[in-house]
């Protein structure tokens, strides 16, 4: 049965019924709601809720309730995940799962409150010290979001990662119909055997991102690059809509790959054959088949609510073979199907 | 030749992995009657502790206990998120004083005022010793040390934070005092403190805090001795030992 419901609350109850009953958070817009969902709905199943006193603890109990083996999540919009990158940065080096929701807005600074995919370079980079990766998923409508949750949960635990699930402004603000997730059973989640749960009847485990010897570091960090390798080859995601026949092929993300599916059949009823090639993993990036495609295609355009982000990774994957171009529009501005339809036809005439 | 009884010996709850504390520095003793407090409570398997950024950064790996090392600061939020996540366990938090009275003001506030059902045990030397003796908001004023080198002003560095009195005012704040332990009698009361402090705990009574007057010889540039005496007539005029707040009244 599908119900009408707000992005946020969508995430937020696929959250609760993928397992998660620990969560942490603080107010932000414009994610709130994600919040506020989370603190009626926790104690319903028995669950643990807490509004934090800033993002800086927030992502710290987030760390402390991970240690513990349990499925832990939180949501913030940029300027609150900003604050979490130091806890993002040592609960990668602990090699903690956890689940974090980003609704990115208008920045940099206090910005507004907008939609906006400006954190991409954060979140696909690294906003944290150190070599760390966390896995970015990027779903474009709310029904991709919600059945996004369980996959991300999986991950976390299946690498010992940080998933981040990076939407804008738009999905989470948005409503519409939504088909929720299954329900999994907490009770058949097995504890991980390196939980820090009180050594009762076997050896003390500790839980860092710590070791002062380099020579020991750097094997913490080799295990690390090893997770991340293993991931970038088995977990790369994408959609590939009408890019057969594709004179020009646009690749977008998010709030934005939806905007573009609209301009695809736009362009094509006017004679234009345009395709899409959508990220859903935007770490690891889908270099690979990007790369593929680009041999066959004289024109790519990334189209991006930044000023050109995810444009370096599509570059990457490209290295020359087909022209790459870029729209984008950003702080909060959502580009019109009518702009990139217009960014389209500079391009092919 | 046989063991009649046995009238010391390591604690359980300390691992075999040698300390890196300087010679007359008070983290040993600290470590030793925490530990001594878990035995006897018999609580080593369901402890958890969170060891802090500084000097006792190491501590996770000197207790024979599940732990972590919290970033600088953050371990009252660290531990909130491990005790919300299993509630009958007994988390630890061991905290220098650049990081719970500087950094981590707000982690520890917010903690102690949701009554976050934590022990922390706060050691204030009344500097930075892992960096090698900075000022902290705990050094005291005229007090010298390397970012303080004409000594601590107060009109430049505002004057040193009195954390115990300061959590006392909350109504989360269950059990908080000050000790030192310079005399083999105030180990002995550093000891009974700190075994209230995890009774409170495991009461479910809210927050409880020992702080732990220290030396630090090293960054102090004394001798053990003569850190003692300082401690002793400079820095308790500063940090008066005693209890500052107590609501187990009638619940213990």
């Amino acid at each position: 049965m599908k119900m009408l419901m707000k992005g946020t609350e969508a995430i937020a109850e696929a959250a609760v019924r993928a397992g998660c009953r620990l969560y942490f958070g603080y107010p932000i817009t414009p994610q709130s709601e994600l919040t506020e969902y989370m603190a009626k709905r926790m104690p319903e199943v028995k669950g643990t809720f807490l509004q934090s006193e800033s993002e800086v603890a927030t992502v710290n109990m987030l760390y402390g309730a991970a240690c513990t083996g349990r499925k832990v999540m939180t949501s913030t919009s940029s300027p609150g995940f900003s604050l979490m990158q130091e806890g993002i940065s040592y609960m990668a080096g602990a090699e903690l799962p956890a689940v974090f929701i980003n609704v990115m807005r208008g920045g940099p600074g206090l910005g507004d409150i907008q939609p906006s995919q400006s954190d991409y370079f954060q979140s696909t980079k690294g906003g944290g010290h150190g070599d760390y990766r966390m896995i970015v998923l990027a779903p474009h409508t709310l029904q991709e979001a919600a059945g996004m949750m369980n996959e991300a949960f999986e991950l976390a635990f299946k690498y010992r990662m940080l998933v981040t699930i990076l939407v804008d402004g738009m999905i989470g603000q948005m409503m519409e119909p939504v088909e929720l997730p299954k329900w999994t059973k907490p009770e058949e989640f097995a504890e991980p055997d390196w939980a820090l749960t009180g050594a009762n009847g076997r050896k003390p485990r500790k839980v860092t991102s710590f070791d002062l010897d380099p020579y020991e570091l750097e094997k913490m960090n080799l295990r690390y690059q090893e997770t991340y390798k293993k991931v970038a080859q088995n977990e790369v995601k994408y959609e590939e809509f009408k890019i057969e026949d594709a004179e020009i092929t646009v690749v977008a993300y998010g709030t934005t790959a939806r905007i573009v599916k609209t301009v695809v059949d736009y362009a094509r009823k006017s004679g234009i054959k345009v395709g899409l090639f959508r990220p859903i993993t935007l770490w690891p990036f889908p270099y690979d088949r990007l790369s593929e495609i680009s041999k066959n295609v004289k024109n790519i355009l990334t189209v991006e609510m930044s000023y050109g982000q995810m444009l370096e990774d599509v570059k990457l994957a490209v290295l020359g073979k087909s022209n790459v171009h870029f729209y984008g529009r950003s702080a909060g501005v959502v580009p019109t199907p009518v702009e990139i339809l217009d960014s389209i036809k500079k391009i092919v005439r | 030749m046989t063991i009649d009884k046995i009238v010391a010996q390591t604690p359980k709850s300390l691992s075999k992995v040698e300390f890196s504390y300087c010679p007359g520095c008070h983290h040993g003793i600290v470590h030793r009657l925490i530990a001594e407090v878990i035995d006897e409570l018999g609580i080593a398997s369901k402890t958890i502790m969170v060891a802090p950024v500084g000097c006792s950064v190491f501590a996770y790996n000197f207790f024979d206990l599940d732990g972590t090392v919290a970033a600088h600061g953050r371990a009252p939020a660290v531990a909130t998120g491990m005790k919300r996540a299993l509630p009958d366990r007994i988390i630890f938090t061991y905290q220098g004083d650049g990081d719970l009275a500087s950094i981590g003001t707000a982690e520890i506030v917010h903690a102690a005022n949701r009554g976050e059902n934590i022990t922390t045990i706060f050691i204030n030397n009344a500097v930075y010793g892992m960096t090698g003796g900075q000022m902290a908001p705990t050094t005291l004023l005229g007090q010298k040390t390397t970012t303080s080198p004409y000594g601590r002003d107060a009109k430049a560095n505002g004057y040193p934070i009195r954390m115990s009195e300061m959590l006392s005012t909350l109504d989360g704040s269950a059990y908080i005092e000050r000790t030192m332990v310079t005399t083999p009698q105030n180990v002995i009361k550093t000891k009974a403190a700190i075994k209230k402090a995890f009774q409170v705990q495991l009461k479910g009574l809210g927050f409880s805090m020992i702080e732990v007057l220290s030396t630090c010889p090293t960054n102090w540039g004394m001798t053990p001795i003569e850190s003692m005496k300082w401690l002793e007539d400079h820095m308790t005029k500063t940090f008066p030992l005693g209890v500052f707040v107590d609501r187990t009244k009638g619940l213990m």
